[in-house]
């Protein structure tokens, strides 16, 4: 369950502004890819054109490709629908849908696409996704309670069982322990370091520790300067970039002599 | 031992020094009403007339008294606070003045038997004046107009319900603020502001070149009131949708979740509340129209429970004609009686509405709690 995800010289464009320019990236099957970099370097922007979730926001567009195990996210007659439901996001904030109880948010990807799922099916999938969430044994006895009453770590392990519900093949996420606590953000990591064993992972971080941490391969992204395009500097094993990256730029910001 | 333990009465902590005393505000209430009254003795006595001198005596004195002992900006603090009061008292009086009239006189119209359950019908002018020179029972009742009101209304609120929502729904998803969003929201802007009577004489009109010169029906009026609804609804439709977190759309769509059933199923459900109170609160403001109805529906004096066919009573148009055309001339009294019980189940009508919408309100909120 897990594609592997190859970038050919993608550009994005939000209306006229280059946002990203020129990226070719190999995202491995079953691991960890990071993206580093400093903040407005378009390493979010580029995340969301690997689900076509950039298509949301008014005026973006791409060119180039992105291949999903060789199939082209951007060819002609995809539906973004049918990438999404192959690729999931989790989100900087815990967004669990606030009218729905924790077994719903959880099913939330079937029902809300009026998919049948019988009683017991239903059951099975809810403990399979929350313990795969690493979260069943806390929210087991209250399954019915509105998932907006957990707690801002728990509501990020529910937007990932949700998130896995659906079985995708890769996960994408964005940011996911910035607004948490650093014991919410270990139990996020320890989770991402299960999840890789079934799919494939791509985190963005602006931790370079959680980076070192979680990830087998590590992408740094830049930017010239305000108004320039993001680029992708280097990519590489991430014991490499933090230890013996062969950018210079690259260099300073894992060193924390930046700027 | 016992001077150690013993809490210092006497003085007074030097935290509150410079305070005027709690009762302060009573005491001065207290003197400004006797010294009102006094005055208005001199030039002749009123209740309206007591109670302005007595607040601006109020106002005056506590001011000067706190610039006296707290100085500038404790006296500045008491003034504002008399003029928000005041300000408040001010916006209340004519509402519990007109709760009050209503309650006075619609009560002896409303507990007349047979007030609720029968109509004008067969009820004439001969009947009042017995009810005046005898003594007999009033007779005649709302029945017919409370039936229309309702069905008027309801067939108002099944026009304008889609048409707002759909409409709200076109411009916060599907708008993005183009051309033809900007267009419709400065239209809705406009028709908001349509007099009454215009929203029923475009529903007469339309009706008249479209089924037939003098039509008037129940359906006319609804749609004469849709006019003045659909505006309303669409403004509140669209702020509450506007509300909705972008997060969770973005969360279905990243569940593979398609655009219209993100809309039906996360987008309203989060907002249904707000809507829902939104419409009750448009449902009563329609629902008193009067003259709208008059040129729509026009009045009848019998049950008519076909809003598609023959004119048809409602409750503005009731008061209406027994206020101005009294069943009996010689004698309005019954007539007057019956308009005031009318106006008084309106009232509550619409007061059930309101409490309707905080009660839709919170049976809808998304529920938080552990």
């Amino acid at each position: 369950m897990s594609k592997r995800i190859d970038v050919k010289d993608l550009n994005v464009y939000y209306g006229d502004f280059l946002a990203v320019e020129d990226v070719t990236i190999n995202i491995e099957a079953k691991s960890v890819t990071a993206f580093i970099g400093p903040s407005g370097c378009g390493k979010s922007t580029f995340l969301r054109t690997l689900n076509r979730m950039h298509e949301v926001l008014p005026g973006a567009r791409v060119e180039g490709e992105v291949l999903l195990d060789g199939d082209n996210l951007y060819g002609a007659g995809v539906d973004p629908v049918t990438v999404r439901s192959q690729i999931g996001m989790v989100f900087q904030r815990p967004n669990p849908f606030p009218t729905m109880s924790i077994r719903d948010n959880v099913l939330a990807g079937v029902k809300l696409n009026n998919k049948k799922i019988s009683k017991g099916e239903a059951d099975v999938l809810v403990e399979r996704s929350l313990k795969g969430a690493n979260l069943w044994n806390e929210v087991k006895d209250r399954l019915d309670k509105p998932g907006s009453g957990l707690s801002g770590g728990q509501q990020q392990r529910l937007c990932i069982a949700r998130a896995i519900a659906v079985e995708p093949q890769v996960i994408l996420m964005d940011e996911p322990c910035s607004a948490l606590d650093p014991i919410s953000t270990l139990a996020i990591e320890d989770l991402i370091n299960e999840l890789k064993d079934q799919y494939t992972v791509v985190i963005v971080t602006h931790n370079m520790q959680q980076a070192a941490r979680v990830s087998d391969r590590t992408a740094f992204f830049n930017i010239a300067g305000t108004g320039k395009p993001g680029k992708l500097i280097e990519v590489g094993d991430t014991h490499t970039i933090f230890s013996n990256p062969t950018q210079k730029a690259t260099e300073d910001y894992v060193s924390g002599r930046f700027g | 031992m016992t001077s150690t333990l013993t809490p210092v009465r006497s003085k007074r902590s030097a935290l509150t020094k410079g305070q005027l005393p709690k009762y302060a505000p009573y005491v001065v209430l207290a003197a400004a009403l006797v010294v009102g009254a006094a005055i208005l003795a001199l030039v002749g006595f009123n209740a309206f007339g007591w109670a302005i001198v007595s607040a601006i005596l109020f106002a005056v004195v506590l001011v000067s008294w706190s610039a006296a002992v707290e100085g500038a900006r404790k006296a500045k603090d008491k003034l504002a606070t008399c003029l928000v009061v005041g300000s408040f008292l001010v916006a209340l009086l004519p509402l519990v003045s007109v709760i009050w009239t209503v309650l006075v006189n619609g009560v002896p119209g409303l507990l007349t038997p047979g007030f609720l359950g029968t109509s004008m019908n067969g009820v004439t002018g001969v009947y009042d004046n017995k009810a005046v020179e005898e003594g007999a029972p009033v007779l005649g009742g709302i029945y017919h107009a409370l039936l229309g009101t309702l069905q008027i209304t309801l067939l108002a609120t099944i026009i304008s319900v889609p048409v707002g929502l759909l409409t709200a729904i076109y411009l916060v998803e599907y708008g993005h603020d183009g051309r033809l969003a900007r267009a419709i929201t400065f239209f809705v802007d406009v028709m908001t502001g349509i007099p009454s009577i215009v929203a029923g004489l475009f529903a007469a009109a339309f009706f008249f070149a479209v089924v037939g010169p003098g039509t008037k029906t129940g359906a006319v009026a609804a749609v004469a009131l849709s006019v003045l609804m659909i505006p309303v609804v669409v403004r509140s439709s669209e702020e509450m949708l506007k509300i909705v977190p972008n997060e969770l759309r973005e969360a279905a769509y990243a569940l593979g979740v398609r655009k219209w059933r993100t809309i039906v199923k996360v987008v309203i459900p989060t907002a249904i509340s707000g809507i829902a109170s939104g419409v009750t609160l448009a449902i009563a403001r329609v629902i008193g129209e009067t003259a709208p109805i008059l040129v729509t529906a026009g009045f009848a004096t019998s049950i008519n429970s076909n809003v598609f066919g023959g004119w048809m009573a409602s409750l503005p148009t009731f008061i209406y004609t027994q206020i101005l055309n009294p069943t009996s001339p010689a004698n309005p009294d019954p007539s007057s009686q019956r308009a005031w019980g009318a106006a008084l189940v309106l009232i509550i009508l619409v007061m059930i509405l309101n409490l309707g919408a905080r009660l839709i309100a919170r049976v809808f909120a998304p529920k938080t709690g552990r």
